[in-house]
């Protein structure tokens, strides 16, 4: 099965697949990580605000982002962003946003509907005379949501948290769509200028398995040790 | 900042000659459906041996079902899509491999990715029908046995008949992924309806048109999944438990 398989070719190409692609899917998934959960947080308070109109919002918006595929709204935000771009900054025609910073919008608005779902049911977890106390205390609503709730839920919902960024880590590599040099893309371009696909598929996906089995691993440990705490 | 809609493109030929836009998206949509319903059928068959496998006492098998879970959970989908299409046919003997390559368009594109998705997908169902029968109180498997039913027949007539009306909610939301997963395919060269929807933006440059109309076609099918779910499930649901499925789960 392995006669006629070139070994070399994934030599040769380790530096430009790992410094151009992996430092691409790391850096998306980073950033989209950081920004899907501040922005998901903030969707997750929305929801359960008490003003109907709020709540329908995000509501609306998380529904709609979880009904279409990834792969839809990857060139919706592909396209829609130099035109939301021009109409901030009052441009006349739309401007050039690369593939990169493209891809980080787009995950950060897509997985925050995820996180959102997730930091919801951390809120919900919290007991109410959590809040309520927090309120007999003088707090206001961001005071006792930032110092009391918040906290908590983020703590309770660090695993689940993480397991969906192993996901946003595998589904970075569907950046590939447009053409972006993330991990997969690196490989991509290599497999077909040397027309090695079978090589550089197999090693692509032993990659993505180690680290997002590692990965798992590790929420498992930190789930078991939060578990006991609790 | 302006954009100028022009809907009436949706009711224009494209340029395939097979009729207006709109025509050329609702083929979309049945290519979407036909890879998923297929793809879902397999994932059934396999999830639900493999997710009833792991809750066995049989060591090895659980092994083994650990294993498969693992590897297709942790490679994501378009790479797998990838391996599929570009790497099966070349591991395959010879004159297999070649019959692939050559199946006629769209055929090519679509067993590949039926297959990718049907492996993805199985490997969630499997984890839902553990999580199911876990989920039964230990007490249903010991009557079962108590009662003289060997360990196969407790998991015909008492165990999996449970398992799969609790696991019916959370299996009708991986049934809307797989949907939204065929997407994926396009990267293969399936013309689903988001692989359409972005050829009618490329031949018309009616941009916004074309995704709105597949982002509308989506919202629909989604629409009429749920309902239809929701009426098997009110027909199933086993009486006397509120609702299943536990907690908040990652995923999409």
């Amino acid at each position: 099965m392995f006669a006629g398989y070139d070994f070399d070719v994934i030599e040769r190409s380790l530096g430009y697949l790992f410094r151009e692609g992996m430092v691409f899917t790391l850096t998306l998934t980073a950033l989209a990580m950081t920004g899907g959960i501040i922005f998901g947080t903030l969707l997750a308070m929305m929801r359960l605000s008490s003003m109907k109109a709020v709540s329908a919002i995000a509501g609306g918006y998380v529904n709609l982002m979880r009904s279409i595929p990834l792969v839809l709204v990857i060139f919706w935000f592909f396209f829609l962003v130099p035109y939301i771009g021009a109409w901030i900054i009052g441009a006349a025609r739309p401007i050039a946003v690369g593939a990169f910073w493209s891809a980080v919008i787009t995950f950060t608005m897509f997985e925050a509907a995820y996180y959102c779902e997730i930091m919801r049911a951390g809120i919900q977890s919290i007991p109410r005379g959590q809040v309520w106390s927090g309120y007999a205390l003088g707090l206001n609503y961001w005071q006792s949501m930032g110092y009391i709730v918040l906290p908590q839920a983020f703590r309770n919902m660090i695993p689940v948290l993480l397991t969906q960024t192993i996901i946003l880590f595998q589904d970075t590599s569907l950046v590939y769509v447009i053409s972006a040099t993330d991990f997969l893309g690196a490989a991509a371009k290599v497999a077909n200028r040397d027309y090695r696909l079978v090589e550089m598929y197999t090693f692509v996906a032993a990659v993505y398995f180690v680290v997002s089995y590692s990965l798992s691993l590790l929420v498992k440990r930190l789930q078991d040790r939060i578990a006991i705490i609790r | 900042m302006q954009y100028n809609w022009h809907w009436r493109v949706l009711v224009e030929a494209e340029p395939g000659g097979t009729g207006t836009y709109l025509q050329y998206l609702i083929v979309g949509l049945g290519w979407t459906l036909a890879t998923a319903l297929a793809a879902w059928v397999i994932a059934l068959a396999i999830g639900a041996v493999v997710g009833t496998v792991r809750t066995t006492p049989v060591k090895w098998l659980v092994r083994l079902g650990n294993l498969y879970v693992e590897i297709f959970r942790n490679i994501p989908l378009i790479v797998q899509m990838f391996l599929w299409f570009f790497v099966v046919p070349e591991l395959l003997p010879q004159a297999i491999g070649d019959w692939i390559k050559q199946m006629p368009p769209p055929w090519g594109s679509y067993v590949p990715a039926v297959m990718c998705l049907a492996i993805f997908t199985s490997v969630r169902v499997a984890e839902q029908v553990r999580a199911g029968i876990n989920s039964l109180p230990r007490g249903q498997r010991m009557a079962g046995i108590a009662s003289g039913l060997t360990e196969a027949q407790a998991y015909r007539f008492v165990i999996l008949p449970q398992a799969f009306r609790i696991i019916l909610p959370p299996l009708t939301s991986e049934f809307m992924n797989v949907i939204k997963n065929s997407s994926v395919a396009l990267t293969i060269g399936l013309l689903e309806l988001t692989g359409r929807a972005r050829a009618m933006q490329e031949f018309s440059f009616r941009v916004f048109e074309a995704f709105t109309a597949a982002t509308v076609i989506y919202l629909l099918t989604n629409l009429i999944v749920v309902l239809l779910m929701r009426a098997l499930e009110s027909r199933v649901r086993v009486p006397g438990l509120i609702s299943a499925g536990g907690g908040v789960q990652a995923g999409h």
